[in-house]
């Protein structure tokens, strides 16, 4: 059943699909990191409308699904709009958007995990509200919460095969040109499968080191 | 009946305007001053001048408004009613054609540089050693250079006796050294009032007298006025210029320290300091 010199001759172009799917999950991701620290200030902002506009719009992300938000990214905005936006950043936003909304979440549990008197501190000695952020609260909150963010750096990674529905090539997108052409299944998805657990095992076990690293440093 | 009243009031401040030409403006100066927590009111009318350069200790009960005070001065709480002036200008409110109206934060920006503060809590920067502790904010709030900030820093922390220790963290360093950087830490920005709050509440009892003779030493060099809210009965009547008794969120009694500590006025204080003795001893 399984063709040894079958799986050996497409392993190649899966890479390079691969590639790509790396390429499009580290773009998202990046993102969703400046999206979502954005998001995290304007939640967090006294300016109450502005507070709940976010609020809104992170509530609405997150309900409605992710292959539906790509959709319209892809098929329905550019009717709106009047530009085609590529596979690519239609991927990179779509993914980014809505990973940003989870990880607004992550920083606010980050910031709010630093004490009160770190805020009267720099209040105290006169710091601005923007070099507070800078130099006191951002270096204490970050920190402690990279073990989470690089988790979400890997789930984004494991739905990257949803951007194939807009035709972006990536690994699954590869698998399925293959299978279209050759009609042998068995191989081509069974290798995205192990390709995908490697890369997300290797990356995990990369992620727990990180954290055993920094709660040694904390336990300082 | 009332008239008459706000009459009286009217003519006071004309009377202590006057006094300037004589005496020094005092550097701070609170009006009439409440505060509400909800349904609480923790300070029920406070009025107070400090003068340049005086030592002036609040001491009372826990729960007296005491820190609420300070608190204040150094812009973490915002008064319910009342005005505070700093070097003769209001600190919470600002003149917009001719009303006077909240102070916007360029305002409070402005003020604060007059004012420092030291904290029970210590609240260092765990993320930086305490020669960044110290040597940041000159550098990023005065605007000197890397290499004036940290002159100023060393020399300063020299002055806590804490030259040997730039390059540690604070997590590695004992109360009493974390209270002391953070002294340093107030004193390099030059403040013309400090508030010290409870400072040391939170040291352990063999680590008060070196935080103190620190507070003792910068003291007797003057320049700066210090709002000391304490329980270090003690100390106060060492270094204060001025004692004042706050209780139930008012100034209940003040004078020298002879007069609270030694020849005490009111039953309520009367009962303070016999309670805080038999309770220190």
């Amino acid at each position: 059943m399984w063709d040894w010199n079958y799986a050996l001759d497409i392993l190649p172009e899966l890479l390079r699909g691969l590639q790509m799917t790396v390429w499009v999950t580290l773009c998202a991701f990046v993102v969703a990191l400046i999206v979502g620290l954005l998001l995290a200030f304007a939640a967090r902002s006294r300016f109450k409308p502005l507070s709940l506009i976010t609020k809104g719009i992170i509530e609405f992300i997150r309900n409605t699904p992710l292959l539906v938000q790509v959709f319209f990214l892809y098929y329905s905005l550019p009717l709106l709009i009047g530009v085609s936006i590529p596979a690519f950043y239609a991927g990179v936003i779509g993914l980014g958007l809505h990973y940003s909304t989870y990880l607004s979440e992550v920083y606010r549990s980050g910031i709010e995990a630093v004490p009160k008197g770190q805020w009267e501190a720099a209040t105290a000695l006169n710091y601005t509200k923007a070099q507070t952020w800078r130099s006191i609260i951002l270096p204490q909150a970050v920190p402690p919460i990279i073990p989470v963010l690089g988790n979400y750096l890997i789930v984004m990674f494991k739905e990257t095969p949803i951007l194939c529905a807009i035709t972006l090539v990536e690994m699954m997108m590869t698998a399925k040109n293959i299978v279209s052409q050759s009609f042998r299944a068995f191989e081509p998805y069974t290798l995205v499968g192990v390709l995908f657990l490697i890369i997300s095992y290797i990356a995990s076990l990369l992620v727990q080191r990180l954290e055993k690293r920094m709660n040694l440093q904390r336990g300082q | 009946m009332n008239t008459v009243i706000i009459d009286q009031q009217e003519a006071l401040p004309s009377r202590s305007e006057g006094e300037p030409s004589t005496k020094t403006q005092p550097i701070v100066r609170y009006k009439g001053i409440t505060k509400s927590f909800g349904e609480l009111q923790v300070l029920k009318g406070i009025d107070l001048e400090i003068q340049t350069g005086e030592k002036v200790a609040v001491i009372g009960p826990s729960g007296s408004g005491k820190t609420t005070m300070g608190r204040m001065l150094m812009t973490l709480e915002e008064p319910t009613e009342g005005t505070i002036e700093v070097d003769g200008e209001l600190l919470w409110h600002m003149q917009n054609k001719e009303k006077l109206v909240r102070a916007d934060e360029k305002h409070l920006h402005r003020m604060r540089c007059n004012v420092g503060m030291v904290f029970q809590h210590f609240n260092l920067f765990p993320h930086m050693n305490v020669l960044r502790n110290v040597a940041e904010a000159p550098r990023k709030v005065l605007g000197l250079s890397k290499e004036e900030a940290e002159e100023r820093a060393v020399s300063m922390l020299g002055k806590v006796g804490l030259a040997d220790k730039l390059k540690m963290y604070p997590a590695n360093l004992s109360g009493g050294q974390k209270q002391r950087v953070a002294i340093a830490r107030a004193l390099v920005m030059r403040p013309k009032v400090m508030v010290f709050d409870e400072v040391t509440s939170a040291l352990d009892p063999e680590l008060v007298g070196e935080v103190l003779a620190v507070i003792r030493e910068i003291a007797e060099e003057g320049e700066m006025a210090m709002l000391l809210i304490t329980h270090e009965m003690d100390f106060a009547k060492e270094i204060a210029d001025r004692v004042i008794f706050s209780a139930d969120g008012r100034i209940v009694e003040q004078g020298t320290p002879e007069e609270i500590f030694d020849h005490p006025k009111s039953e309520r204080l009367r009962s303070f300091l016999q309670r805080f003795r038999s309770g220190g001893n």
